[in-house]
């Protein structure tokens, strides 16, 4: 029905766009990952796997990376453990003011990042809110310490931010299940559990894997949090990808680790795309 | 209609959804309420109440021009992403082209990629084509970004349009370029008007993108940013609040223009959209 003027028309200039600032961007940061940087800091273009056989070599990569990646899955987790009783709350429960609810999630997920962040900061420190409520209480005469500049401040920081993340795509899944389904499989005579666990968990679960993969994939690539909340032990990956690139002045070596991350991104991506059309029901 | 804990009263999962309800915004009411106390920014209980520190707001220049230059960088980053996310909408959804899975992959993939890598690799386009890093920079990064949310929220327009009216202007004689101006577009104004609160909001408050692309002048964000190093004062949860409230105001309009046409359950959020599924499903 479209004449092919008007479908080139409508393809040409995001084509063209995203082609220059997504495609040439990424592959430049491919070919600095195999150039290689001289003392006097000149970008020296002769091709070499090094950047690459040194991520290994030095165990300080690995050993953040690994950090990272922990930190991700207990984000990850906690924002599952919250998020999804949360979205079958919504979803099952919350009959009059569900649309209220709904709101009052997607305030926080679309609200200021660095607002959000910089609020844990001032409750964590060790002159910051928590601190003063618990020595107000007389639960501790010092101030305690750990709170601020901690992979935990990172954890908890980063949980707070990504729960609403997971919880979108969870309750989208969660309204998709047929009611009727549920309503059959207690006819049929399954408990409540049974109904949740054989029908309403399955459907489900692409919204889960959806959420998952977000939580995981941005906490990885996050390096905010660990420089408002993080301290020494809370440095992730993505803050060695900034001082390579700032300070440091090793852009090669940045671009490795940045490709690194790339991969684990898409092959996340592709690995969760499998597993839903395995488990997919309809 | 069920029996059982699918429907009814479970007084646990309401307890706990009160809990997460609470985790939520348990941060958000310390940061304003902090913003009126007299006495600094930490401390328990807050005392001292004062207005003190939006007057100091008030007079803080350095601040004002920062919001003015994000507020410079959010409109232009609105009309790249409206401008190119229209026709990558209408592309996805009407045309044929080889390596058009391709295609839909690399503009929505700002979605769920980290901030610093799309940040990471503008950088190095923009230093390998001698551009100065400035306020320009940055919208070009905010633009580029939100392309990504432009289209998903352009392309949930278009697959509520009643096609029928398109075909009904072609038959009385329109050309397509006519149907586009005259049928098509009035029928995305909602969707286009509701996408470009959202970018606007996502421009203002983005960091971690402009963290790479920034020149001299900051944009609100990264000066908050740059502040925070030097130490807080009740000052920066003052900005912080006014931010909030002008987040809350505009994710809710947006939310209303949203579900004005369908109902709740009906509508697809950006998000929701990145499901592989939807990802996969949007071709067909």
């Amino acid at each position: 029905m479209y004449s092919r003027a008007y479908r080139t028309s409508v393809t040409i200039p995001p084509l063209l766009w995203v082609t220059v600032f997504l495609l040439v961007p990424y592959a430049l940061l491919f070919c600095y990952s195999f150039w290689s940087v001289t003392p006097s800091r000149e970008i020296v273009h002769n091709w070499s796997l090094r950047n690459y056989t040194e991520l290994f070599r030095n165990s300080m990569y690995p050993t953040v990376l690994f950090r990272s990646m922990r930190i991700a899955g207990a984000v990850t987790a906690l924002a599952l453990v919250l998020g999804y009783p949360l979205a079958y709350y919504l979803s099952f429960h919350a009959t009059k003011r569900k649309d209220l609810l709904y709101q009052l999630v997607i305030i926080p997920l679309w609200a200021s990042y660095l607002v959000r962040g910089y609020a844990w900061k001032t409750i964590l420190g060790s002159d910051g809110v928590l601190n003063g409520f618990l020595q107000y209480l007389y639960i501790t005469h010092q101030p305690v310490e750990f709170f601020l500049y901690s992979p935990f401040a990172v954890v908890l920081t980063l949980t707070h931010i990504y729960t609403p993340f997971t919880f979108l795509p969870i309750y989208a899944s969660l309204e998709h299940v047929p009611r009727n389904l549920i309503e059959a499989s207690h006819d049929l005579g399954s408990s409540p559990w049974q109904s949740f666990w054989r029908v309403i968990a399955p459907l489900s679960l692409p919204g889960v894997l959806a959420g998952a993969t977000f939580a995981f994939v941005l906490t990885l690539g996050d390096f905010l949090a660990p420089l408002l909340v993080g301290g020494p032990g809370g440095i992730m990956i993505s803050n060695i990808v900034v001082t390579l690139f700032g300070a440091a002045y090793d852009w090669p070596k940045g671009g490795a680790i940045s490709l690194c991350m790339l991969v684990i991104v898409v092959g996340i991506l592709y690995l969760t795309e499998r597993i839903e059309r395995k488990f997919s029901f309809q | 209609m069920t029996g059982g804990f699918q429907s009814g009263r479970a007084p646990l999962l309401t307890a706990y959804a009160v809990l997460v309800y609470a985790f939520l915004y348990l941060p958000i009411v310390v940061l304003v309420l902090y913003s009126f106390n007299g006495s600094g920014v930490g401390g328990f209980p807050p005392h001292g109440w004062t207005l003190d520190w939006y007057r100091t707001l008030g007079s803080d220049s350095a601040l004002w021009d920062a919001v003015l230059n994000s507020a410079i960088v959010a409109i232009a980053a609105v009309a790249i992403s409206l401008g190119l996310g229209l026709p990558a909408a209408l592309a996805l959804d009407r045309a044929e082209f080889p390596g058009k899975a391709a295609f839909r992959r690399l503009v929505l993939l700002p979605l769920i990629l980290p901030g610093i890598i799309t940040g990471l690799s503008l950088l190095t386009l923009f230093v390998g084509a001698q551009i100065h890093l400035s306020l320009l920079t940055v919208t070009l990064g905010h633009g580029t970004a939100l392309i990504s949310v432009a289209t998903t929220e352009i392309f949930a327009g278009l697959q509520k349009l009643d096609r029928r009216q398109e075909e009904a202007s072609l038959d009385l004689g329109a050309n397509h370029w006519k149907t586009f101006w005259r049928v098509t577009l009035p029928n995305l104004r909602v969707s286009m008007i509701a996408a470009g609160l959202l970018i606007f909001t996502l421009s203002l408050d983005e960091i971690a993108v402009s963290f790479f692309l920034i020149g001299r002048d900051n944009t609100l964000p990264l000066e908050i940013w740059s502040r925070l190093r030097r130490g807080i004062t009740p000052e920066i949860n003052a900005i912080s609040t006014l931010i909030l409230l002008f987040s809350i105001a505009t994710i809710l309009i947006w939310y209303r223009l949203r579900t004005r046409s369908a109902p709740v359950e009906e509508v697809e959020e950006p998000a929701a959209a990145l499901l592989p599924s939807a990802l996969e499903g949007e071709a067909s």
